[in-house]
């Protein structure tokens, strides 16, 4: 396994430099405080649940707007939780959606305890196996550049295993109500 | 959009698919029923453009038509769970969506119900029911028996259809409510309606 060597902060934020018009869907927890620290913005839809559900949410979103770049920025429990999307997405083949697995390899929010990718389970190679145009590891924070570009440009789907150090960052704790996070954002995109 | 994206798949590997036949454990909804065809008709009408799935006897005639239809994205999910994630996507771009599944991927569905509630997205549930008139396979029982107490708990509305004749009705005022008022509205299609399960050996 590749040295987890990122940031996860400083990561999230390079990639949402000059953001544009991306839409954002950040995973439950650590992920969504991450996208709230780089820069509140009513293109992103908070998770604050619905645990295994955030790549669906995005190909759901990818598919009504394939005029728009989406962005999932998830962990790895997130991921794992719902493995299965890999393979949907694979079968519909959505050119504007983007994973991005922020990946310490532990459950953050419960303690800190192991994933299963802390034991060699390999997400690339997942979606590899289900048909995305490219997925790879970033472990270095000069990886962020390309991942950024890949998010912007890159054609889907794709999938960035981004190795972040397993440390307690502080909770950057954005809009909770649903009603307002869903609202906000369809008034930004117009789609209300 | 004249061909889907996952047809080259399909057929790529039909010849392989097609090598050794077996017959389905009952029979799919005969294509002459018309009342997948009145659920079309209610897609078509409130403008459904995304339409989730999990593979379903009961649901064949409809998964065929929402599949033909280039206006109508159908997405073959792994889990109902899927489904559920899908519909808040899709409403949040603006477009409309449907699931379909059996009353035992209810079940599959319950965490993610949350989902629904939490933000006010409209979504309209197409359940199949097993478990219930005429069913003789015991391990459909337990699920079909709490599905429709188990959608309401999760904040659904319910209603039931027994008859082919209030199929369309009940679908329209469905399709509707949801769309109209953000709500989550389940129909149930009840075991009666979808007709006796023929097994093969």
């Amino acid at each position: 396994m590749d040295a987890m060597m990122l940031d996860r902060r400083q990561f999230v934020r390079e990639l949402l430099i000059d953001r544009g018009e991306l839409l954002v869907v950040p995973g439950l927890g650590s992920t969504t405080y991450d996208v709230a620290a780089a820069g509140d913005h009513p293109l992103n839809f908070y998770l604050w649940g619905a645990m295994g559900g955030t790549a669906m949410i995005g190909l759901g979103l990818a598919l009504a707007r394939p005029d728009r770049r989406v962005a999932v920025i998830t962990g790895d429990g997130d991921m794992l939780m719902g493995l299965g999307s890999l393979a949907t997405i694979g079968v519909k083949q959505p050119k504007n959606l983007a994973i991005v697995v922020l990946d310490n390899a532990r459950y953050g929010e419960t303690g800190m305890q192991p994933s299963a990718t802390d034991h060699g389970i390999d997400l690339v190679a997942m979606a590899l196996a289900c048909r995305f145009k490219h997925a790879r590891v970033v472990s270095r924070i000069d990886g962020a550049v390309d991942a950024r570009a890949l998010l912007h440009r890159g054609e889907g789907p794709l999938l960035v295993n981004a190795r972040i150090t397993p440390e307690d960052t502080p909770r950057v704790l954005p809009l909770r109500d649903g009603h307002a996070i869903k609202q906000r954002f369809m008034a930004a995109l117009d789609s209300a | 959009m004249s061909r889907k994206s996952g047809d080259r798949f399909c057929e790529k590997n039909m010849l392989t698919l097609t090598a050794s036949p077996r017959s389905p454990l009952h029979n799919p909804t005969p294509l002459e029923t018309s009342w997948p065809d009145a659920i079309y008709a209610q897609f078509r009408r409130v403008g459904i453009r995304q339409v989730g799935y999990v593979p379903d006897a009961g649901h064949s005639r409809l998964i065929a038509l929402c599949q033909d239809d280039p206006d109508i994205a159908d997405v073959v999910l792994t889990t109902e769970e899927e489904g559920v994630g899908l519909v808040a996507g899709a409403a949040l771009g603006g477009q409309r969506a449907a699931l379909l599944m059996q009353s035992s991927g209810v079940g599959n569905c319950v965490n993610m119900f949350s989902l629904l509630r939490n933000c006010g997205f409209g979504c309209v549930v197409l359940v199949t029911m097993r478990g219930e008139f005429g069913e003789f396979n015991p391990w459909q029982v337990p699920m079909g028996a709490i599905t429709e107490d188990v959608l309401r708990l999760c904040g659904f509305l319910t209603y039931r259809v027994e008859s082919a004749d209030a199929v369309e009705p009940t679908v329209g005022a469905g399709c509707d409510m949801a769309f109209a008022g953000n709500l989550q509205i389940a129909i149930l299609l009840s075991q009666r309606l979808i007709g006796p399960k023929l097994w093969t050996r």
